[in-house]
């Protein structure tokens, strides 16, 4: 029993960041119809950010209010990065195709891979990612687990909570809804599409960067390409839950995580692809994900 | 701003054709023979570092080429160059890289990549145009009985599963180990099942067997659960240096005390970087060589890999350096100046003297050497003995 809550616990803090990293990925497309795949790149700049600023700082244990400094810098600057991405590489195609659009967002995912990989003060190797939280491990009724897990999980409730907040009860948040309902008539009703696109980028990428520097404190090595893989899982779980819903990507997201710890603990062999498998069962029973709704396109 | 962006790229294609043109020109006047060596390494992708290190390697040996002016071939001096083509890491891209490099730049041997399971899809390319070819880190037995054309610059997986294996036996005196591979590996696998086979024949019980998916899982929470409740004296690790320090973090933070046991990939001052030098102490791993092996041509190259690059070459660097070596004295030796020429003289090698010892290959174009066992010490790796091949 204790076995089995100690699994969960390890598949709540994968599944948190999964959670935290779907939730860019439904937010864009929600709003424009674009899967960004550049999305875990964004992550993998955050946390990359933020370990440059930690350094900048002088490394070693920084003061709490330093690291929220930090963090949040690295968030907005991420955030801008976003912005300035769909500026040069979405919008100019925002009337084209929607296949024209996905292309390109695997090119600047690419790009964003490798750019600073070429540079030399970045390079290929994988670095340590600096202890930004105090980590000291404890025992609740037998399960294991410490400081900088449960920190992570509140975290990103919180932010996850303060995202649905922003969404549902803000003008801001009225203004996105009202865009992904209809670009068109939004615009009829005064509202700034592109503003609202361009903030939907900002919060997206910012999230990200968080659930970058989330990551990297739980896992703690960066490198340039961290963002592929953990963007793929965020992104089945994001169509897990229902793409374009955001309760459906936290709920997909914690699916996902402790699916994969319980069936790794089953066999090992073939834990990686149980996610996927859900995904398969899910999508076969309902195709629009288990939060989405199902929408006709009328012609 | 259209007629703009297409008057600049008129402008970089008039640019292009005329940098092409020039050097074209340039080489050929120069150098009127000149022997094209291709390197399949990974550029770009998850072990971009290994490529790194390789390229290190080879470079060395480009300088000292320029500094002689050319390879001695019969009497005459000739131009080497090395073309480098990235593999990404991945067994497609090493087909599309072998071919590229066949087909169209017309090199006369390839050496590279790294992986096992990469030149696995390569080698057969390379056998059926009768381009030798020699992999570096390429430990899994399978690789060279794809042809004659195929070689290694590493000792095998059986081997090294032995070493450990012994290791963990003999000198250690445990009688109960764990093992968490890779299995989308070659080389991990490879060294887990040997391991387990020398292991259980000196009387040890391996008491938990665990895999993960693939280089991108960095959790590894419920596989070292499963290990922690056996409660091993020895935990086996055969992967890759990316992967290790998270599993040795994540298997210390749970709350396991079982010695750390590697594989050669271990051998690169990352591991104790990403891991932390309190993690990795008293790990233990096999290693193509040692840099502070005292035999004077080993010295000689960290010399001189010390004064270029400021840090110690690892086994990546070390091995991409002897099989460029391995190549370039087959170009010397060969009767004609041909893939079938150089595949016959590199097939002759004997005692031939590079710094992990000498190579010498067996009929099946494996050389035979040793290893050395290194274990971590204060972030250092610390030489503790050679293992030789019985």
């Amino acid at each position: 029993m204790t076995t089995i809550l100690q699994l969960i616990m390890y598949g709540l803090q994968l599944g948190s960041i999964y959670a935290l990293i779907a939730l860019g990925y439904t937010m864009v497309y929600g709003i424009i119809g674009l899967i960004n795949f550049a999305h875990g790149d964004f992550l993998m700049v955050g946390a990359f950010l933020v370990y440059f600023l930690a350094k900048a700082m002088g490394g070693g244990t920084l003061s709490y209010p330093v690291v929220a400094f930090i963090i949040i810098v690295g968030m907005i600057l991420t955030g801008l990065l976003g912005v300035t991405t769909e500026r040069i590489a979405y919008k100019p195609l925002r009337k084209k195709p929607r296949l024209s659009a996905l292309i390109t967002a695997i090119g600047v995912s690419m790009f964003l891979e490798n750019f600073p990989r070429a540079l030399p003060f970045i390079g290929p190797q994988p670095r340590p990612f600096p202890e930004l939280f105090p980590m000291s491990s404890f025992s609740i009724g037998g399960v294991g687990t410490n400081s900088v897990q449960i920190l992570m999980i509140t975290f990103s409730i919180i932010l996850m909570a303060g995202l649905h907040y922003i969404t549902t009860k803000t003008k801001v948040g009225s203004q996105m809804r009202a865009v992904q309902f209809d670009k068109d008539a939004a615009a009829l009703m005064g509202i700034n599409v592109n503003n609202t696109i361009s903030i939907t980028f900002f919060i997206g990428a910012a999230l990200a960067a968080a659930g970058g520097v989330f990551y990297a404190s739980i896992y703690p090595m960066i490198d340039v390409y961290m963002g592929i893989w953990l963007g793929t899982k965020a992104f089945v779980a994001a169509v897990l839950g229902g793409i374009g819903d955001i309760r459906g990507a936290m709920l997909g997201g914690f699916i996902m995580g402790v699916a994969e710890v319980l069936a790794t603990a089953v066999n090992s062999d073939l834990g990686y692809g149980a996610g996927f498998v859900i995904l398969i069962f899910i999508l076969l029973f309902k195709p629009a994900g288990i939060m989405g709704k199902f929408t006709i396109e009328k012609v | 701003m259209k007629k703009l962006v297409s008057i600049l790229l008129v402008l970089i294609m008039t640019v292009s054709l005329f940098g092409c043109a020039g050097t074209s020109t340039g080489s050929g006047a120069a150098a009127p023979e000149t022997i094209k060596i291709g390197v399949t390494l990974p550029i770009s992708g998850q072990s971009a570092i290994a490529g790194e290190y390789m390229k290190n390697g080879i470079e060395l040996i480009v300088d000292q080429l320029k500094a002689e002016g050319g390879l001695d071939v019969k009497g005459k001096k000739m131009q080497v160059e090395f073309l480098y083509e990235d593999n990404e890491a991945k067994p497609e891209t090493t087909a599309n890289a072998y071919r590229k490099l066949i087909d169209q730049d017309k090199v006369i041997a390839i050496v590279g990549p790294d992986m096992s399971k990469c030149i696995l899809a390569g080698g057969p390319i390379a056998q059926a145009s009768k381009v030798p070819c020699i992999g570096t880190f390429t430990t899994n037995e399978k690789v060279t009985q794809i042809g004659d054309f195929v070689f290694r610059a590493c000792f095998i997986d059986p081997f090294q599963g032995r070493v450990m294996a012994s290791y963990a036996a003999d000198t250690l005196k445990v009688k109960t180990a764990a093992i968490l591979y890779n299995n989308a590996d070659d080389y991990s696998k490879g060294l887990m099942e040997n391991f387990i086979k020398a292991f259980e024949a000196k009387g040890g019980t391996v008491v938990e067997t665990q895999a993960y998916g693939g280089a991108d899982v960095k959790d590894f929470n419920a596989q070292l659960t499963k290990i922690k409740a056996a409660n091993p004296e020895v935990l086996f690790m055969p992967n890759q240096f990316g992967e290790v320090p998270l599993q040795m973090k994540q298997a210390r933070q749970m709350g396991i005390t079982a010695q750390f046991l590697g594989g050669d990939s271990w051998d690169s001052p990352d591991v104790p970087n990403i891991a932390g030098v309190d993690i990795v102490e008293g790990a233990a791993y096999d290693a193509a060589f040692s840099p502070v092996d005292p035999n004077p041509v080993c010295q000689d190259f960290v010399k001189r890999y010390k004064d270029k690059y400021g840090v110690n070459p690892n086994s990546n660097a070390v091995l991409a350096y002897e099989a460029a070596l391995v190549v370039l004295e087959g170009v010397k030796n060969a009767e004609t100046l041909n893939g079938q020429g150089v595949r016959d003289a590199m097939a002759k090698i004997t005692n031939f003297p590079v710094p992990s010892g000498t190579i010498t290959f067996d009929e099946t174009r494996n050389p035979v050497k040793g290893a050395v066992i290194n274990v971590y010490k204060n972030g250092q790796p610390d030489y503790v003995t050679t293992v030789n091949p019985n």
